[in-house]
């Protein structure tokens, strides 16, 4: 007993030691970009696909000579979607002089906010978060810089009009959300466009995590009745609506997913991809593997010997997560052209993500254009549907109502 | 060795009953006291003190679910939802009424320890793990109020902007004024804990824990002493969840949920149950076990072979630590930290005997 207790105490402190050297920081020309992911959380079906993706093309802009000449560092964490963890590790990338944050998930987005703001570091939260953080005005270092809930919402709407035959009077839809802040989101939104256009619109809230959802669907189906059903859930949930509805026989075709309950993953989990027929997915990066990133990201592997890891395939999200660390090498880029080739500060990063227009990586990222009023970009989203084996798309870049959701943002806390 | 009791001789009964009775343990507490509140600000870094300043909230907590748990024995896992109320009620009183921190941290607590008197309420009629399901439900209730009633939450987003308290006249916004700013808070919920525990009110809880039937034989008030203990310990955890929200600039309950409930259970099994300093340590111990981890993994991700997915394999690997970990420190200790803490300070005060 004595010895073993020895030799516990002796790798614990080894163990402490090392810890505490760390790594050695090499002190040539570096950014270092911190990036926050999920990868053994409620949302790892994500984060297991987005963040590989960040480091990716990161391997791909430092083999291609860098930013301006520096190379990028990016310290990926592990938040496992709670607080503490997220703030931790802000606390941290900062100590090691990180100039833009890649933020993950929305509890951590909100209570990271006021950090950003007054420790000048940029973050972005593309597909989450609060839609108030689109108001530059208010919030000037938090970076949505995709579609937020609001406008995904009015897009929904204006998709499910057009689909519907040009007018939505009197039609029925249903709304299956989460029953927490992230689900209520675009809730004045549907009521607003309510007003205006008339529809019946029913809530089913689903306390999260949503793995259960017979009853829903059968109310859906038999009950409600409606012409068409928009989801605004994350997680595991997508993939239990769609089987719950084929199941009581609702048509995958009068469903539309919010942006995160829109991929292949989703699909496969709800039973593959002859389950999901019809079912119609919005999208706020492009869909596929035919764009010249990934080609250039494939070509890198095979030069090294590797094969392309399988996680491209998931393009949903591994698009989402390129579009994410693009937006941030341009913005650097846009920063280090602005201040004479310096190294650059967060202040003068987040003065590159407001300038950013015309980048559009092939056709993966909408047309955004950020503005210092604008951290959204515009809100562009575009529809997807599910036929035979893939995704194939229905409709061009697109965005609905877009003075209402402005008009709601410049009045937003 | 340095803990002699022989030559110490008290002559009144303030001293015979003082919590540090020697010398030498009062030299030691107040060196400790001066180091705590010098060294952090002077010396630590940023990110030092961030999670120094996570483990204050913690202890306040802690202490407060001990009493609970430890000392009556009835087991919460409201703790979550406890801070929450705590933490809008701050909010809403900063915000709505313009409140400085020393009337809305003890507002909050107010609140909350009405709320946790009527969570306490059942237990006239349920005892343990059934009482736990009742605590259990009051922090989905709670949750569920905080998200529907809008006059609560403050929108729809169910946060609330705090803005950084004021004290006299300075605002604390950096990690070494949240840390001084946090410190006292701590201090006094510890002292005050320690105090209970010597009265007859703790003395109470502790037969409430022990023979509840022989407690109420001689004449103890079981009910009123289990609502007073759900009243203590959830002003403690208002406090806790109003302190947390000020540290973090935001109050959303979304980071008080289950998790957050079992974590502080966590901290205070593994701490030691009905000890104050067993509570202190568990709260270090489970705020500072998830940060040693990811630390000492990513020292050893180096030696790695090339190739492996490695930010994919070390979160992993961490949580198992993690629950490794847990169990290692459960298996040597059944009784928590605290025992472990004594059985260092008893070798030291009987060497060179071993008993």
């Amino acid at each position: 007993m004595q010895t073993t207790r020895r030799t516990v105490i002796t790798t614990a402190a080894a163990t402490a030691g090392l810890g505490l050297v760390g790594r050695v920081r090499a002190q040539q020309k570096q950014i270092v970009i911190g990036e926050q992911c999920d990868r053994t959380g409620p949302t790892q079906l994500v984060g297991n696909i987005l963040c590989p993706a960040v480091m990716h093309y990161k391997d791909l802009i430092n083999k291609n000579g860098g930013v301006g000449g520096y190379q990028i560092v990016i310290n990926e964490s592990d938040n496992q979607y709670q607080v503490p963890p997220a703030i931790e590790e802000f606390e941290r990338e900062k100590a090691q002089g990180a100039v833009s944050i890649l933020l993950y998930g929305t509890p951590q987005t909100e209570a990271l906010s006021p950090r950003l703001n007054a420790d000048h570091i940029p973050g972005t939260c593309p597909g989450f978060g609060p839609a108030s953080a689109a108001n530059g005005a208010h919030n000037p270092y938090v970076f949505p810089v995709a579609a937020t809930y609001w406008s995904q919402a009015a897009a929904s709407i204006q998709f499910v009009k057009d689909q519907l035959g040009g007018s939505l009077h009197s039609k029925k839809i249903a709304f299956v959300m989460y029953d927490n802040p992230a689900g209520h989101e675009p809730l004045p939104v549907f009521d607003r466009l309510k007003k205006m256009e008339g529809y019946d619109f029913k809530i089913y809230a689903v306390p999260p995590p949503g793995i259960e959802m017979g009853a829903q669907a059968l109310d859906i189906a038999e009950r409600y009745r409606p012409d068409f059903v928009i989801m605004h859930i994350f997680g595991r949930a997508p993939s239990v609506a769609l089987k719950a509805l084929r199941g009581v026989g609702f048509p995958l075709s009068k469903c539309l997913g919010f942006v995160w309950a829109s991929a292949e993953a989703d699909i496969e989990a709800a039973g593959g991809w002859g389950v999901a027929q019809g079912y119609h997915t919005m999208q706020f990066a492009g869909v596929g593997t035919d764009y010249p990133v990934h080609q250039q990201i494939e070509a890198m592997f095979k030069a090294e010997g590797r094969q392309p890891p399988a996680v491209m395939n998931n393009s949903v999200y591994y698009n989402r997560g390129l579009l994410g660390i693009a937006l941030h090498i341009e913005a650097i880029r846009l920063a280090v052209a602005a201040n004479g080739g310096k190294p650059p500060t967060g202040a003068e990063v987040q003065q590159g993500f407001q300038s950013i227009k015309d980048f559009s990586l092939g056709g993966l990222v909408p047309p955004l254009q950020l503005t210092p009023s604008d951290h959204e970009g515009g809100g562009w989203v575009q529809i997807y549907q599910v036929k035979g084996n893939a995704m194939v798309k229905q409709t061009p870049w697109f965005r609905g109502y877009r003075d209402m959701v402005e008009k709601m943002i410049a009045t937003s806390a | 060795m340095f803990y002699r009791a022989a030559g110490t001789f008290k002559t009144s009964y303030a001293a015979d009953m003082a919590f540090y009775p020697l010398p030498v343990s009062r030299r030691a507490v107040a060196a400790l006291l001066v180091l705590l509140v010098v060294l952090p600000p002077l010396f630590a870094s940023d990110y030092v003190l961030a999670v120094l300043d996570l483990i204050l909230v913690a202890v306040v907590g802690a202490v407060g679910l001990n009493l609970l748990t430890g000392n009556t024995g009835l087991i919460s896992i409201g703790q979550g939802g406890f801070m929450a109320v705590g933490a809008y009620t701050s909010a809403n009183l900063i915000v709505r009424a313009h409140a400085p921190f020393w009337i809305a941290l003890p507002a909050a607590g107010a609140v909350t320890a009405l709320i946790g008197t009527m969570v306490g309420i059942p237990s006239l009629r349920i005892r343990g793990l059934y009482l736990t399901i009742a605590t259990l439900a009051a922090q989905f209730i709670i949750e569920w109020m905080i998200n529907h009633v809008t006059w609560i939450s403050g929108g729809i987003q169910a946060t609330i902007q705090m803005p950084p308290p004021v004290v006299f006249g300075y605002s604390v916004h950096t990690q070494a004024g949240f840390y001084l700013f946090l410190l006292p808070f701590a201090l006094v919920a510890v002292i005050a804990a320690k105090n209970i525990e010597r009265t007859r009110l703790g003395r109470a809880f502790i037969a409430v824990r022990d023979q509840d039937i022989a407690a109420e034989i001689i004449g103890i008030n079981i009910f009123r002493i289990k609502l007073i203990a759900f009243a203590i310990s959830s002003f403690y955890a208002g406090v806790a969840g109003a302190l947390y929200s000020y540290y973090l600039g935001i109050a959303n309950y979304e980071q008080f949920q289950i998790d957050v409930s079992i974590d502080y259970l966590a901290m205070v099994i593994i701490g030691g149950l009905g000890s104050v300093t067993g509570s202190i340590l568990g709260a270090a111990f489970i705020t500072l076990l998830p940060v040693v981890t990811r630390r000492a993994l990513e020292a050893i991700s180096g030696l790695l072979p090339a190739g492996l997915d490695v930010p994919g394999i070390v979160p992993e690997l961490r949580l198992c630590l993690f629950g490794g970990l847990i169990i290692l420190f459960l298996i040597a200790e059944p009784e928590g930290l605290d025992r472990l803490w004594r059985n260092v300070r008893t070798y030291f005060r009987t060497w060179p005997f071993s008993y």
